[in-house]
């Protein structure tokens, strides 16, 4: 194994869930206000995964009072507390910027359902 | 002047996780234990520095003088034999290793490589030259460099004068790096940012030359 990868491996999170684009996630966040910690959730749609190793992240977007809002993740970031998988979801290709160009029922994606 | 150095070879970049949460560029750096095969003294030799030899190397595929000097030294043929200046010598022995633990977390470091070879390249690569207009009637000239000098007096381009050519392939040195971590069993090195040269290259670690963070 090269020597990068044995470095990167003790900076990869074991409790990562397998998902993917479309996916409906809440990340759960720490936030450092002052000397007091606490936790944030973000939940919104992944609309696409680059990279590997520990430089890995994650997009979500959600609206947010109207008005869409992305935030990336790195994927292994100790920042994170927990990621939680809320729904599946059924689309067709790996980035989904398309869904910038959208509002309302158009901007959805469908919700896998298990056959 | 130096206290401590050690070679390696650049392996690639990654990144870490610090304390604050925050992210870390690397430069991971393999340290094969390097192993003195010459003490060079100022009496002697005229400066003081060691010559160690890194890597493996078949004795089969030597030549007979290298064959020769590693065996008056006692020790194992390398890929390379690099030499390292130091003030004092006197800790050093023939058959020593220097291991990744000569550095330990937080020391300051500068690091030297050969840069990677650019063949040859325009004065704006090579020279970070301007270059010229895009438009306003500029014709085949965007990249050039403009004059090279005046007319009748002197009647030449001066020596020195900066032109296309080769660049690259140059001794790099990168100074104050600080390290993220020493690794002695596993024999790599973590340095923070980047280090000259291409994946596989030879790297010297040294401490900082300018440093005021250097602990003496």
């Amino acid at each position: 194994m090269n020597l990068t990868d044995i470095v990167d491996q003790t900076q990869l999170r074991d409790d990562v869930p397998a998902f993917g684009p479309g996916d409906n996630v809440k990340v759960h966040v720490k936030v450092v206000e002052g000397n007091r910690e606490r936790v944030q959730v973000f939940q919104g749609t992944v609309i696409g995964i680059r990279g590997a190793g520990a430089g890995k992240s994650f997009k979500v977007r959600k609206l947010s009072f109207g008005v869409g809002v992305e935030r990336t993740f790195p994927m292994h970031s100790p920042i994170i507390e927990k990621i939680e998988v809320a729904t599946k979801g059924d689309v067709r290709r790996a980035k989904l910027y398309y869904l910038r160009d959208r509002v309302g029922k158009s901007a959805k994606v469908k919700e896998k359902r298990d056959l | 002047m130096t206290q401590k150095a050690i070679v390696g070879e650049k392996v690639g970049m990654t990144q870490v996780w610090d304390e604050d949460n925050k992210i870390v560029p690397v430069t991971v750096v393999k340290v094969t234990p390097c192993r003195v095969v010459q003490v060079k003294t100022a009496d002697h030799d005229g400066y003081a520095a060691i010559q160690v030899a890194i890597g493996d190397k078949d004795a089969k595929k030597l030549s007979k003088p290298k064959a020769g000097h590693y065996a008056k030294a006692g020790v194992a043929p390398g890929r390379e034999l690099v030499e390292l200046r130091f003030e004092d010598v006197s800790e050093f022995e023939v058959g020593q290793e220097l291991t990744a633990e000569t550095f330990e977390a937080g020391d300051v470091v500068d690091a030297v490589g050969t840069s990677k070879g650019k063949g040859f390249t325009g004065v704006m690569k090579r020279h970070n030259f301007a270059g010229q207009r895009a438009t306003h009637g500029a014709h085949l000239v965007h990249r050039m460099p403009g004059s090279i000098g005046q007319c009748a007096t002197p009647a030449r381009v001066f020596k020195g004068t900066k032109m296309a050519g080769r660049s690259g392939g140059q001794q790099v040195t990168t100074q104050n790096l600080t390290i993220v971590k020493a690794e002695a069993e596993q024999e790599f090195i973590l340095v923070k940012g980047s280090v000259p040269g291409p994946k596989g290259g030879t790297v010297i670690i040294r401490d900082a030359v300018k440093s005021r963070k250097v602990q003496v």
